[in-house]
C-alpha cells in the first residue's frame, strides 16, 4: 500500500512538474521542435533541469543496497543499438511533431478532459497495443510449442467465463434462496 | 523567439527530475512513462500495481489541475482530432518499438549516461524538428 502511494505520489509530481513547465500545452512542445519559425527554448531548459536533478540524484541513490519497497534495483541493462530503436525513435518523433504530445503530458492532459489529448490517448494505446501484437507474434513464430502452449492458454482463458458464470448462479441461487 | 518561459521550465523540469528519482528511490526503477503505461496495457506484467498508481497519479493530477488552474491546458495551439490520432499512433507504436519516450530515454536514460537513449533522444529530436518543419513551413506555410 505504502509503495502504491508512493508510485501515486510520484506520477503526481510528474505531472505537476509538466504543468508548471508549460509541458501539458502541445503548443510549447511545437514551439520548441519549430526551429525554423519562432523558437522557442523552453522544452530544452525543462530537459536540463529534469536531467541535472536526476544525475546528481540517480548517483547517490545507486549508491544505497536496495531501493525503499524493493529487494532491488531494476535498471534496463542493453546495449545493444538495434533497428528498433532507431525505427521506433524515429516514428515516436514524428508522432510528437504532429501532435505535440508525448506520453506524460498525453496522459496528464487526458486526465484533464482536453479533446485533443483524449484522442491523442485513444490512438497511442492503440499503437501500442499494436506494436505489442506484432513483437508477440514475432517471438511466438520460430518456436511451435510455445505457439501450442499459447493455444492452450487461450482455451484455459476461454473456460474461465463459465467458471465464472456459474459461480455468479451459484451465489444468486444462494441469495434467493434465503428469501422467505 | 516566442514566449519563452525559462523560470517555470527550470522549476517544472527540477520537478520532473525529482519525481523520476523518487521512483528509482521507492521502486528500483527508471521512470519512462511510456514503459509503465505499456506495461498497463501488457497482460501478465508482475509490477501492474506500481504502473497502474503511477498513472493514476499523472491522470488524477490532470483532473486536478483542470479544475484549478485551467491555464496549464490552455492552447495557442493543439491538434486537429484525425492528426491527433495519427500522431497518438506513431507515438504508441514508436515508443514501444524504440523501449522508451521523453521521459524513459531524455531524462532516466541520459543521466544514467546510456548509449541506447543518447541515440533515441537524438533520433526523436530530430525526427521531431523535421516533421514541425514540413508540417508548418512546407505544407503549413508558416503558420
Amino acid at each position: 500500500m505504502k509503495s502504491h502511494l508512493a508510485a501515486f505520489g510520484a506520477g503526481s509530481l510528474f505531472a505537476v512538474g509538466l504543468a508548471i513547465s508549460g509541458m501539458t500545452k502541445p503548443s510549447k512542445v511545437i514551439g520548441f521542435l519549430d526551429a525554423a519559425g519562432a523558437w522557442d527554448p523552453s522544452l530544452g531548459l525543462v530537459m536540463a533541469a529534469a536531467l541535472t536533478v536526476s544525475f546528481i540524484a540517480y548517483r547517490l541513490i545507486r549508491r544505497r543496497a536496495s531501493p525503499l519497497f524493493d529487494a532491488k534495483f531494476h535498471l534496463p541493462t542493453r546495449k545493444d543499438i538495434d533497428w528498433r530503436l532507431v525505427v521506433g525513435a524515429a516514428l515516436f518523433g514524428v508522432g510528437w511533431g504532429l501532435g505535440g504530445f508525448c506520453p506524460g503530458p498525453g496522459l496528464v492532459a487526458a486526465g484533464g478532459g482536453s479533446a485533443g489529448a483524449l484522442v491523442f490517448l485513444v490512438g497511442m494505446t492503440g499503437g501500442m497495443l499494436v506494436e505489442q501484437a506484432v513483437a508477440r507474434r514475432i517471438a511466438h513464430r520460430p518456436h511451435e510449442l510455445r505457439s501450442a502452449k499459447a493455444t492452450e492458454r487461450t482455451w484455459k482463458r476461454g473456460a474461465e467465463p463459465e467458471q465464472a458464470r456459474s459461480g455468479v448462479v451459484g451465489d444468486l441461487d444462494k441469495h434467493f434462496g434465503e428469501q422467505p | 523567439m516566442n514566449d519563452f518561459t525559462p523560470i517555470p521550465a527550470l522549476i517544472g523540469g527540477a520537478l520532473i527530475g525529482t519525481a523520476a528519482s523518487l521512483v528509482l528511490l521507492t521502486h528500483g526503477k527508471v521512470a519512462g512513462i511510456s514503459g509503465i503505461y505499456g506495461g498497463v496495457l501488457r497482460r501478465g506484467t508482475s509490477d501492474r500495481g506500481f504502473r497502474i498508481a503511477f498513472v493514476a497519479g499523472l491522470v488524477f493530477s490532470g483532473a486536478i489541475l483542470r479544475a484549478f488552474f485551467p491555464g496549464v491546458f490552455a492552447t495557442a495551439w493543439s491538434p486537429a482530432m484525425p492528426l491527433a490520432l495519427i500522431a497518438g499512433l506513431l507515438v504508441g507504436f514508436g515508443t514501444q518499438l524504440g523501449n522508451g519516450c521523453t521521459s524513459g530515454h531524455g531524462v532516466c536514460g541520459i543521466s544514467r549516461l546510456s548509449v541506447r537513449s543518447l541515440i533515441a533522444t537524438a533520433m526523436f529530436m530530430v525526427a521531431g524538428v523535421a516533421t514541425v518543419f514540413v508540417a508548418r513551413h512546407v505544407i503549413g506555410g508558416g503558420t
